[in-house]
């Protein structure tokens, strides 16, 4: 009977109203939201106006076709730098692709709850967060100085030991999709596990993996911290591996600080090509890690 | 045609074998190459670790930890002293993170709480992800010619007016703290964003609309139980966003101005253990080269210390998620 009064006393108001106080909290912090999600866009395309207002308007062959100027000189080009960049990442990857593909093998497929197979995945993870700076000293400390010169050789190195750990996590990732069923499949025929691993497991797992590759070289390709004292700069073209070696990256460094007009200048149009550089890597990822079906 | 599908085994025209000799020992051979390569990561944390330790040992002999509490770096009479250093390390990451995890945590919530249509929600996403793919150098460019004459009045104005507040003591002349800072923290927000959107779409679907269900307002959803839910994943993007923070180097190298002082000032020059290294090393004599190494050995503790512990935490949050022991 009380029960019953008490419910007829305080039937709920279901009624929406814009100036109950948790609506309009709701309505305040979704604009607030909106706001904050698009300051969040003016950086990129600040980055990108810049690239293209300041970078873009000194574009020709000329850049890529001649040597840095020396101080008051006017025009020149980066175009050793180009080569000593993609030079230095192809060396990178040739290292650490076949490593890190074989470690994620072995991550997904081998040993994927064994000892060494988490302690493995664990120092990945934190390799991908390590400051590139320090790997930049490790390679002094043990190519640099073992070599006795700055080189290409160690810049690729450096450059490999950074990529190591996206291609192991992203190969294993890649690796652990291929359906259990296809492989369970091809052991049960009788493969041995390398067969199923070279057969079945690889090929189907190969555009994740390209994928990951492709995010590692975007990565690293516009890396500087570790080329500054492995790989140095150069203002002559690339002759030998084992000799100083121009980037983009440390070209922009170094040029940025420089009082001079034209250094500034083509940091700019230097920054445009290795921005475009990467993201041709990040777009190769993406088109190789789309499905097919 | 034989009725008993079984009888092919064996028999001379069987397609099935046992391996053979030879495929059993490459079977053996690339098993092993296998086992060889992941512990091969293992060594090279370790080994690089060992070197710069071992690196850093002459300059550890020779400074101890005073080295830790000095804040000179003269390499006329050989001293070295990283206070500086760290604590402008810590603070302009610290202050980075602040920013950078505040957008990037919104714009995780903007993304994953239904705020857009879908396409457009890509097109954000997008936009965060190529933050992420700008190298650091351009960053800096970038930083040098256009956030710090874009901040200079603000920070100049702050300076005149509020100038008895310790954070706005110096004037802002160019490179500096605050821009560093700024940088910086553009350079983390996808870190955060991305891991705190994973942390944000893990969270069971049934939790979110048991809310909803009983009439609780968005912003009640995303706040009472949203981010509570995914408080660990969260947490461990805020973690391992200033350990990427802590590691930058070559932005902040071009930003913070490499003056060797102990300033609360946001817009005053200071220096960071990574843009100590990078900017001194190339030039570096004999003497100076241990101490930096003894630098890099202190930002290796500090960043590894970082990371593991925001790895750790990330794994422990998503056993407990997905419901796994």
């Amino acid at each position: 009977m009380n029960r019953m009064a008490h419910l007829e006393r305080e039937s709920p108001n279901l009624a929406h109203s814009w100036s109950d106080r948790r609506s309009m909290t709701d309505l305040l912090l979704t604009i607030g939201a909106w706001v904050v999600a698009l300051l969040a866009c003016i950086p990129l395309l600040s980055v990108l106006y810049m690239l293209i207002v300041k970078g873009g308007g000194r574009l020709s062959l000329e850049l890529f076709t001649e040597l840095p100027p020396a101080g008051f000189e006017t025009g020149g080009g980066f175009g050793n730098a180009i080569v000593g960049t993609l030079v230095m990442v192809v060396l990178a990857a040739v290292i650490s692709v076949p490593v890190g593909v074989l470690a994620a093998v072995y991550l997904s497929e081998l040993g994927p709850n064994s000892q060494l197979g988490q302690s493995a995945r664990f120092l990945a993870k934190v390799l991908t967060g390590f400051p590139s700076i320090l790997v930049g000293v490790f390679v002094y400390a043990v190519v640099v100085l073992a070599m006795g010169t700055y080189s290409a050789v160690a810049g690729g190195i450096a450059l490999a030991i950074l990529m190591l750990a996206t291609v192991v996590l992203t190969a294993e990732e890649a690796l652990k999709m291929v359906p259990r069923k296809m492989k369970e499949a091809a052991l049960g025929m009788g493969c041995t596990p390398t067969q199923m691993i070279w057969k079945v497991a690889l090929p189907t797992a190969l555009p994740g993996i390209l994928t990951g590759v492709m995010l590692a070289i975007a990565r690293v390709s516009g890396e500087s911290a570790p080329l500054l004292f492995t790989a140095l700069f150069s203002n002559y073209w690339l002759s030998r591996l084992n000799e100083p070696t121009a980037s983009l990256s440390i070209l922009i460094y170094n040029f940025s600080s420089m009082p001079f007009e034209n250094q500034i200048q083509l940091a700019w149009s230097a920054s445009l090509v290795l921005v475009l550089i990467v993201l041709v890597f990040n777009i190769l990822s993406r088109l190789f890690g789309r499905p097919k079906y | 045609m034989s009725s008993n599908p079984f009888s092919m085994a064996g028999s001379a025209e069987s397609v099935s074998q046992s391996p053979s000799g030879g495929e059993y020992l490459v079977d053996r051979g690339f098993r092993s190459l296998a086992v060889i390569a992941a512990f091969l990561v293992i060594v090279l944390v370790a080994y690089i670790v060992w070197q710069i330790g071992r690196q850093a040992l002459p300059a550890i002999r020779e400074h101890q930890i005073g080295f830790l509490t000095h804040s000179d770096w003269n390499v006329q009479e050989q001293k070295f002293g990283i206070l500086p250093a760290i604590w402008g390390t810590l603070y302009s990451s610290l202050l980075a993170l602040l920013v950078g995890g505040f957008f990037g945590l919104t714009v995780a919530i903007f993304l994953t709480q239904g705020f857009v249509h879908t396409r457009l929600g890509f097109v954000l996403r997008l936009v965060i992800e190529m933050l992420a793919a700008i190298p650091s150098v351009v960053f800096g460019l970038w930083g040098i010619f256009v956030v710090i004459p874009t901040i200079r009045p603000a920070a100049n104005w702050l300076n005149e007016n509020l100038g008895f507040l310790p954070f706005f003591k110096t004037s802002l002349s160019g490179p500096g703290l605050l821009p560093a800072a700024i940088v910086l923290a553009i350079m983390i927000l996808p870190t955060v964003a991305a891991i705190s959107q994973d942390a944000l779409t893990s969270v069971p679907y049934r939790t979110k609309e048991a809310a909803y269900g009983m009439g609780a307002t968005r912003w009640e959803v995303i706040l009472k139980v949203m981010v509570p839910t995914a408080a660990g994943g969260i947490f461990s993007a805020m973690v391992l966003g200033l350990g990427r923070a802590l590691g930058e180097t070559m932005a902040l190298a071009m930003l913070i101005g490499n003056s060797n002082q102990l300033t609360l000032s946001l817009f005053a020059p200071a220096e960071t253990l990574a843009a100590l290294i990078a900017s001194h090393f190339p030039e570096a004599g004999p003497a100076e080269v241990e101490a930096l190494m003894y630098a890099a050995l202190v930002l290796l503790a500090i960043a590894l210390f970082v990371n593991m512990a925001g790895i750790g935490l990330l794994t422990l949050t998503q056993r407990r998620i997905s419901g796994k022991a």
